[in-house]
């Protein structure tokens, strides 16, 4: 039988996924982008499997939120990407380093 | 009762209402030579909000429970209203000379500005979320406004992948909060935590709300975006950047932290006293090397950050006070000190080098008199404001036996004050530099010697703030 706390598991490991493939990619900022997403649709494993087990529609309500607005975030990275790009005409995560920080 | 609820959101439908009619007649006419106008129509349409949310009273709750609108959302939102506006006055001048001025600037801060009421009113998980991400997309497009450079560029990048990051944490925070409690509403939350403490499920929740939301404070060890951001910006961004959204990312994290885990301050207090302890020290201490004003500002940003969350650190009514008090003054300084920031220039070009500023005061001693005050205020120098804010969160601190962070928390601003008094000597002492000109238009001007002024005059009474700072916190803790 598959319980909350299998669906929890995916939702744990996919988000460390994300956080890792964040910090540890060193190739592309595309990939970055990749991650963030990851990283909230393991939110939503979690949400939904909430949802369920309580018997509470919120938790699903709040993961059509997540969706939403994890669709236009990934349009505004985009966006500035597109424009990073144009200016440096690279998009490795090693090059974003005009400034120090 | 749908209309009472609508009631209650009414300044946030005005403001987007405003934003997107803004948008489409300034598509379909005049664009970017709208842009100047728009951005004077803009603050006075905030200045306006202000003033009427300025007039109500009392605690409402709408939408069942999601958004609350109490003293306390009305004096933070009145002061990001301000600022807000205060920093589209300000740096109008400055972008139009950058040829940055475009139609989108005003609007996007205005679409923001709604986020950022919506964070300070939320009363639900949801309501929150919505808030801090519409404040989020608005600022990262902002942040890169200037597209042809790759410094503003490669800042909305860092900021937009930082700014995620966070969002992700705090959602999934978020979600083990409601999975543990049941429910996303804050009065439903905090009654999870019963005998002062909350369950091992619902702490992990809370710790990974609070580390999403000191990302959006900037507090150590999540700060890492901050200098990186500010220096790339295009000024008056910047400005922005470290006035409102720093408010009402302190005024949700109160809100949260007081309205959902409010029974166990226990559990909390701790996590935010070291967040405060290392953005005191670490903004301080990363200071002292800088040679670039806007990172300068930025480490500033983040010591003055600790003092806020000591001040919310303190757990008390008293402690929201003073971080309240704190806020609004830090917000004043820094009106007054980025109207000064963005005009610096040399043969056009816009320099932030603070060497250029040797010997300042001999061109302009007007300035930079209202310069030297501002950053005795900023170090916390009495009888300049800065320093009863600063005395305010200590003194909450020390109330609710947090007597070491205070001191820790005196040492911090010891340290910190040698690299604004670091600016002051180079403004009147030292050899001659390169220069710097300080082409100012009258409302930065006027910005630069009003923040001036009330460091000064604001010594008797505060102008009594600390009136509505009371009743404001006096709402939120209970």
């Amino acid at each position: 039988m598959v319980g909350l706390e299998h669906y929890l598991g995916v939702g744990a490991a996919l988000f460390v996924i994300g956080v890792f493939g964040l910090f540890l990619n060193r190739k592309n900022i595309i990939i970055l982008l990749m991650s963030i997403e990851l990283m909230l649709l393991s939110v939503n494993i979690n949400l939904v499997a909430f949802s369920t087990y309580l018997g509470d529609l919120v938790g699903q309500v709040f993961t059509l939120f997540i969706l939403t607005v994890a669709a236009a975030e990934a349009a505004i990275g985009l966006a500035i990407l597109v424009s990073f790009f144009r200016n440096r005409g690279t998009i490795a995560v090693e090059d974003v380093n005009v400034m120090k920080g | 009762m749908m209309s009472s609820d609508i009631q209650i959101v009414l300044p946030e439908i005005l403001l987007s209402v405003y934003a997107m009619a803004a948008l489409i007649g300034a598509v379909y006419t005049g664009k970017d030579r709208l842009a100047a106008p728009l951005t004077w129509l803009t603050a006075l349409v905030m200045a306006l909000l202000a003033v009427m949310i300025a007039g109500g009273e009392g605690a409402r709750e709408g939408f069942n429970g999601m958004v609350v609108d109490d003293a306390y959302a009305r004096f933070a939102k009145v002061a990001i209203l301000l600022s807000a506006g205060a920093v589209l006055v300000v740096g109008t001048e400055a972008m139009a000379r950058r040829g940055l001025l475009k139609f989108e600037y005003p609007i996007l801060i205005a679409l923001s500005v709604v986020g950022m009421m919506v964070m300070v009113s939320a009363g639900d998980l949801i309501a929150l979320y919505m808030g801090l991400e519409l404040q989020s997309l608005a600022l990262y497009v902002v942040a890169s406004l200037n597209r042809d450079s790759v410094k503003s560029t490669e800042a909305g990048m860092k900021y937009f992948v930082l700014g995620a990051l966070s969002s992700g944490l705090m959602l999934y925070g978020a979600s083990l909060v409601y999975g543990y409690s049941g429910t996303t509403l804050f009065g439903g939350i905090i009654g999870a935590a019963n005998d002062g403490h909350v369950g091992m499920g619902l702490l992990i929740g809370l710790t990974f709300v609070l580390s999403g939301m000191a990302f959006k404070v900037s507090a150590v060890p999540f700060h890492m975006w901050t200098p990186d951001v500010y220096e790339g910006a295009p000024t008056p961004v910047t400005a922005f950047f470290a006035t409102a959204p720093k408010l009402a990312a302190m005024g949700l994290f109160a809100r949260v932290m007081f309205d959902a885990f409010g029974n166990a301050v226990a559990d909390w207090q701790q996590i935010v006293a070291f967040l405060a302890l290392l953005s005191m020290f670490l903004g301080a201490i990363a200071a002292i090397g800088q040679t670039n004003i806007k990172r300068l500002m930025a480490y500033s940003s983040i010591s003055h950050m600790g003092f806020a969350l000591l001040g919310l650190a303190a757990g008390t009514e008293f402690g929201v006070q003073a971080m309240l008090i704190y806020m609004a003054i830090y917000l004043t300084m820094n009106i007054g000190t980025f109207a000064f920031i963005l005009s610096m220039e040399r043969d056009g070009k816009p320099v932030t080098d603070i060497a250029s500023m040797k010997l300042y005061s001999r061109a302009e001693p007007m300035k930079a008199a209202a310069m030297l005050i501002l950053m005795f205020s900023l170090a916390g120098v009495p009888p300049m404001v800065g320093f009863f804010g600063k005395y305010a969160v200590l003194n909450a601190a020390v109330q609710s036996g947090l007597t070491w962070l205070a001191v820790a928390g005196v040492i911090a601003s010891v340290i910190g004050a040698f690299y604004y008094l670091r600016i002051v000597f180079f403004m009147y002492f030292g050899d001659e530099g390169e220069g710097v000109q300080t082409p100012m238009a009258p409302a930065a001007w006027a910005a630069l010697m009003g923040s001036a002024a009330i460091m000064v005059l604001g010594a008797i009474n505060l102008f009594g703030i600390e009136g509505a700072a009371a009743a404001a916190a006096a709402a939120l803790v209970n």
